[in-house]
């Protein structure tokens, strides 16, 4: 009795709306924020141009035929071009729109330690010649100086 | 060795931006030569280019069925191909920053019956230096633009500006 209530619990699940998770659906909101359109230059979900009109009709019609989110950049990329895609593959020449700003950030944080190990080097003061110190009063200053502390003398 | 490593990244950074200059085309103007990139056919399967139609006159045509000025001049365009079709010419449609389902659609709605290439990512009217559809170009059987326009051609404009130069009279 216990294995049957476990069975039919098992196929409730198997027929349960979540069963079909696995195929992801995907809509046109998911994927205009993740696409060009081409000839606007802007995001397609930002753009209103009659080619963007006709750019979302035909995600609207492949998500409607069950394409999922990467069959349908597949067949953008296919009609435009890789420009289409928002975000750059990444492989070929696009990879370097992932490595260029690492090596960038990679040779100024070198150039910054090496500024700063100058800098120390150098003594840490960088901020021009050394002044000579300063000498004190001099004899007139220093005769003032008396002249009034004896006025004050208590 | 800071100001050596502030001179390369000068450097690199006037290299970016000469190289996306570039990379935009420039406009094309008479007597240049045009480009001759291979595209795939709208309809069949295969590519074509320019240099294909090399001892033809062509009047390279770029256009996309989301353009309504492409409406308006598509009968002028296929009545000239009517009329001077051939070995010695031809019209040549680009369609352009388009889907190639909606491209078929238009050559079937009017008809046309000259060939057509498809430019899907734009830069073949890049190459041309276009700045929107439609835009002609007529190259002479050398190769070389010889007059453009930009926006869509009447049959006036074919019948002044083209059909002489098809005839041998300029």
């Amino acid at each position: 009795m216990r294995r049957l209530a476990l069975g039919a619990l098992v196929a409730l699940l198997a027929l349960s709306p979540t069963a079909g998770a696995a195929t992801t659906q995907t809509s046109l909101s998911e994927i205009e924020g993740e696409v060009m359109c081409p000839v606007c230059g802007t995001l397609l979900e930002l753009a209103e141009s009659p080619q963007a009109l006709r750019q979302k009709v035909f995600i609207k019609r492949l998500v409607a035929e069950g394409e999922s989110k990467e069959q349908i950049k597949d067949a953008l990329v296919a009609e435009y071009g890789a420009e289409v895609l928002a975000l750059p593959e990444g492989d070929g020449f696009s990879l370097s729109a992932y490595v260029v700003p690492v090596i960038a950030f990679i040779v100024a944080a070198i150039a910054l330690a090496f500024a700063v190990w100058k800098w120390r080097r150098q003594g840490g003061d960088s901020s021009g010649p050394i002044r000579p110190a300063a000498d004190g009063p001099d004899a007139d200053d220093r005769r003032r100086l008396d002249e009034d502390l004896d006025r004050y003398d208590l | 060795m800071l100001s050596s490593l502030a001179v390369v990244g000068v450097l690199a950074i006037v290299g970016l931006l000469v190289f996306g200059l570039l990379s935009k085309g420039s406009n094309l103007e008479p007597g240049d030569p045009a480009p001759t990139t291979a595209l795939p056919r709208l309809e069949g399967e295969g590519t074509e280019s320019l240099a294909d139609y090399r001892g033809s006159w062509v009047l390279v045509n770029i256009w996309a069925s989301w353009c309504i000025p492409c409406r308006e001049e598509a009968p002028a365009l296929e009545a000239l191909q009517g009329e001077y079709g051939g070995e010695k010419f031809t019209v040549l449609g680009i369609d352009s920053s388009d889907l190639s389902d909606d491209g078929r659609r238009f050559v079937e709605e009017f008809g046309l019956t000259y060939p057509q290439l498809h430019d899907g990512d734009g830069d073949f009217a890049d190459e041309f230096g276009a700045t929107g559809v439609p835009e002609s170009y007529l190259v002479d059987p050398r190769g070389k633009v010889r007059v453009l326009a930009r926006g869509a051609v009447s049959e006036e404009y074919l019948e002044n500006e083209v059909e002489p130069l098809l005839k041998g009279k300029s």
